[in-house]
C-alpha cells in the first residue's frame, strides 16, 4: 500500500503521481515504441487501429464522459475529419498541414452542431446528434465532387517531407505520435479550469452556473475539442483503410464509438484506451472462439452482435464503471487485503435525478 | 403531367391526384411511425427512459407473426392475437430483468442497456435458421388488393394500417380515460412518489407499460409488413420514430401521433417534389429545425429542472 504525503498543492494535480506511474508509463512508452522490432504486421495494424479509436475514444470521452452530453453522432465527425483530410491530400497539401486542418474542420462543425445542444439536453440532445449523423453520412453520400458519392474514394499514402511511411511501421508511429499528443492534450484539459468547468457542468448544471461558469460557452468548447479529437482520428482512419466510402460513417460507427467509451469506463482517460484495445480485440476472440463453438452457432452472422450486445447489457448492469472500474476494484482488493469490503465502490441510486419536475 | 400535351384542367387534375396520392401514402406510413413513436412515449411517461429497442421489438412481433402462420399454420388474425399477447409477455419479462435495476440512473446508462438489448435481439434473429438470414413476405389475407375511388388508387393495405391506429388510438385514450389502470397509469407517470403514497403499483404498472409498448410495436410490425417484407433489419425503422416523438414532444401520447403523421406526409412529399436524397433525410431535418426552434415539441408541455 501507498502512502502519499502531499505537502504542496501542486502535488494535486501533478500528471505523474507517484514514481510507481514514471515507471510503469515508461515501460509502457518502450515497448509501444520497439514494438515494429518485436511484432509481425498483421499486430502492427492491429495496434494502429488501436492507437485510432483511442483517439478517437478520447475525442468522445470528453465530451460524454467528463462533460455529460452523449452523442449518437460522433462517427459524423470521423467522417468529416476523413474526408477533408482526403480532400485536402488529393489537392497537393502536405499531411502535416492536412491533419490539422481536418480537424479544425471537424472542430468547426462541431461548434455548429453545440449550437442546438445548447438549448436541449439529456435524451433531446441524443436524438439531435443521431439525426445530424444520419444528415452527414447522406451528405457525403450525394455531394460527389468532394467525396466520390457511394463510389467512395481512394486516400494516398502518408508522406511527410518527401518520405514515403507506407502503411506499416512508419504509420504506427504516425499514430502513436498524434495519440500521445492527444492523450497529454486531454490530461492537461483536465487539469486545467476549462476541464474542471466541464465536470462541473457534467455533475450538475445549475450548481456550475451558480458558480459562474458560462455553460454556453464550455458546452461549445467541449464539442468543438472532442470533434476536433474525432476529426483527426478519422484522418487517420481513412488513411490506415486506405478507401473510404459513406457507409463507413454510418450509425453503427457512432454506436462502436459510443462502445469504446461505455466499455471503457465513462470518466476515466484510461478508459478510452481499455476500450478500444476491446473494441479491436472483440472480433479476434469470437474468429477464435468459433472453432470451439459448435457450427451452428459458431458460424451464425449474428454472433458478433449478439456479444456486442451482451457485452453492453452486461456492462451497464453490472459494471458501469466499465473496464477501467473493474481495474480500480481489483488493485484496490490487492493493495488493502485482507480489508477489501464490497460496498466500497457501490453506487448510490439517485431517484432525485429525474428530468421532470412538477 | 408527361411528355404529352393534355388540356390544362386535366393537367392539375392529375397533379391534385398525384398530390392526393402522395398524402394517402405518406399518412399510412406516418401510421407506423406514430405507433413505433407512441411504444417511445408511453414509456418514457412510465419511466423516463426512451426505449432504443423499440425498432427491434417491432421485428421480433413480424417474425413471430410469420412464424405462427408459416410453422403453425394458423390464420392471419390468430397468429396476428398470438404474436401480439407473446410480445406483451415479453415487454414485461424485459422490463422486470433488466429495467428495473437500474431505474433511477442517469437516462444514459438506460439508452446504452436498450441498445445493447437491440443489438442481442438482432444478432439472435439472425442466428435462427431458416428465418434469420432470409426476407419473407408476411401472407397477410389484404394482400395486393387495391381500391379505385375515381383517379385515385388505394391500395387495402394502407387502408389497414390508418384504420388500426385509429382504433388503437380511441382504445388507449379509453384505457387511459376511463379504467381504473390507466388512470393509475397517468398517476404514476405524473408523480411517482405520490402515487407510491396512494398505494398505487408503480413498479408493476411500469412492468405493463413495457408490455403495452412492446404490443403497440409488435401491431406496427404486423402492419408494417406488407410494405418492407419481414427481416432482420426492418427494427431500423424506429431510428425514424424518433423524429416523430420528438416533434410531437416526447412526453405526450396525441403528439405522438400527430408527430409520426406529419414526419411521415413530410417524406412522402419530400420524396415526389424534392431533388433525390431528401426523402431519406427529411425526419431529422425536420426534427434538427424543431429543436432549434421549439425543443419541447408541439404538445409538449415545458419543464424547468429545479437542483
Amino acid at each position: 500500500m501507498r502512502f502519499l504525503f502531499k505537502t504542496q498543492y501542486d502535488q494535486d494535480i501533478r500528471l505523474i503521481k507517484h514514481g510507481g506511474q514514471t515507471f510503469w508509463y515508461a515501460l509502457l512508452a518502450l515497448a509501444l515504441l520497439i514494438a515494429p522490432w518485436s511484432v509481425g504486421d498483421y499486430w502492427m495494424t492491429q495496434l494502429s487501429f488501436i492507437l485510432i479509436y483511442s483517439i478517437a475514444g478520447l475525442g468522445l470521452m470528453v465530451l460524454a464522459g467528463f462533460t455529460g452530453l452523449a452523442s449518437l453522432g460522433h462517427a459524423a465527425f470521423l467522417g468529416v475529419g476523413a474526408y477533408t483530410h482526403t480532400f485536402l491530400l488529393s489537392h497537393g497539401w502536405p499531411f502535416l498541414i492536412a491533419l490539422p486542418s481536418a480537424a479544425l474542420l471537424a472542430a468547426l462543425v462541431g461548434v455548429i452542431v453545440g449550437l442546438p445542444a445548447l438549448r436541449v439536453k439529456g435524451i433531446y440532445l441524443a436524438i439531435a446528434t443521431l439525426a445530424f449523423g444520419f444528415i452527414v453520412e447522406e451528405v457525403l453520400a450525394r455531394w460527389e465532387s468532394v467525396t466520390g458519392g457511394n463510389s467512395g474514394r481512394n486516400v494516398p499514402g502518408v508522406s511527410i517531407f518527401g518520405l514515403e511511411l507506407g502503411s506499416g511501421a512508419g504509420f504506427y508511429y504516425v499514430c502513436l505520435i498524434v495519440c500521445t499528443l492527444s492523450t497529454l492534450g486531454v490530461l492537461n484539459l483536465l487539469r486545467s479550469g476549462t476541464g474542471r468547468a466541464f465536470i462541473a457542468i457534467r455533475d450538475s448544471e445549475i450548481s456550475a452556473q451558480s458558480m459562474g461558469i458560462a455553460i454556453a460557452r464550455y458546452k461549445t468548447l467541449s464539442f468543438a475539442i472532442s470533434a476536433a479529437l474525432t476529426g483527426a482520428a478519422g484522418a487517420l482512419y481513412a488513411h490506415k483503410l486506405a478507401f473510404i466510402s459513406p457507409d463507413q460513417f454510418s450509425v453503427l460507427q457512432s454506436i462502436e464509438l459510443l462502445l469504446i467509451v461505455v466499455v471503457g469506463g465513462l470518466g476515466s482517460v484510461h478508459g478510452a484506451f481499455l476500450g478500444a484495445i476491446f473494441l479491436i480485440a472483440l472480433p479476434q476472440l469470437i474468429a477464435v472462439s468459433k472453432d470451439w463453438l459448435p457450427p451452428a452457432i459458431g458460424q451464425a452472422s449474428g454472433l458478433q452482435g449478439l456479444i456486442y450486445g451482451a457485452v453492453l447489457v452486461g456492462i451497464v448492469l453490472f459494471e458501469p464503471l466499465g473496464l477501467y472500474g473493474r481495474w480500480l476494484k481489483m488493485r484496490t482488493y490487492l493493495q488493502l487485503f485482507p480489508f477489501y469490503r464490497r460496498g466500497l465502490f457501490r453506487r448510490q441510486k439517485a431517484f432525485t435525478k429525474s428530468e421532470r419536475v412538477r | 403531367m408527361g411528355g404529352l400535351r393534355q388540356p390544362r384542367a386535366l393537367q392539375s387534375n392529375a397533379r391534385v391526384t398525384a398530390f392526393l396520392q402522395l398524402l394517402i401514402s405518406g399518412i399510412s406510413l406516418g401510421c407506423i411511425y406514430a405507433l413505433i413513436a407512441l411504444g417511445f412515449v408511453l414509456i418514457y411517461k412510465a419511466t423516463e427512459t426512451v426505449n432504443f429497442a423499440q425498432g427491434e421489438l417491432m421485428m421480433l412481433g413480424a417474425f413471430a407473426g410469420l412464424a405462427l402462420m408459416q410453422a403453425a399454420q394458423l390464420p392471419f388474425i390468430v397468429a396476428a392475437l398470438l404474436a401480439l399477447a407473446a410480445m406483451v409477455l415479453l415487454g414485461v419479462l424485459v422490463e422486470r430483468v433488466v429495467i428495473r435495476p437500474i431505474l433511477g440512473q442517469p437516462q444514459f446508462t438506460v439508452v446504452m442497456l436498450t441498445i445493447g438489448l437491440g443489438f442481442m435481439v438482432r444478432g439472435v434473429m439472425t442466428m435462427v435458421p431458416g428465418y434469420g438470414s432470409d426476407t419473407h413476405a408476411l401472407p397477410v389475407p389484404y394482400k395486393g388488393q387495391v381500391w379505385n375511388a375515381g383517379a385515385l388508387v388505394v391500395s387495402v393495405e394502407q387502408v389497414v394500417v390508418i384504420v388500426v391506429t385509429v382504433v388503437l388510438c380511441a382504445l388507449l385514450y379509453a384505457m387511459f380515460r376511463f379504467s381504473r389502470i390507466g388512470i393509475a397509469m397517468q398517476a404514476a407517470s405524473q408523480n411517482q412518489l405520490a402515487a407510491y403514497y396512494m398505494g398505487i403499483p408503480v413498479q408493476r404498472l411500469n412492468g405493463l407499460v413495457w408490455g403495452l409498448s412492446a404490443g403497440v410495436a409488435a401491431l406496427a410490425g404486423l402492419l408494417l409488413a406488407p410494405f418492407t417484407f419481414v427481416h432482420v433489419n426492418m427494427g431500423f425503422i424506429g431510428l425514424k420514430a424518433f423524429p416523430a416523438a420528438v416533434v410531437g414532444g416526447f412526453g405526450s401520447l396525441p403528439g405522438a401521433i400527430v408527430g409520426g403523421l406529419i414526419i411521415g406526409v413530410i417524406e412522402a412529399l419530400a420524396g415526389f417534389y424534392l431533388p433525390e436524397g431528401f426523402k431519406d433525410i427529411a425526419a431529422y431535418v425536420v426534427v434538427l429545425l424543431m429543436l432549434v426552434i421549439k425543443p419541447n415539441g408541439l404538445f409538449g408541455g415545458s419543464t424547468r429542472k429545479k437542483v
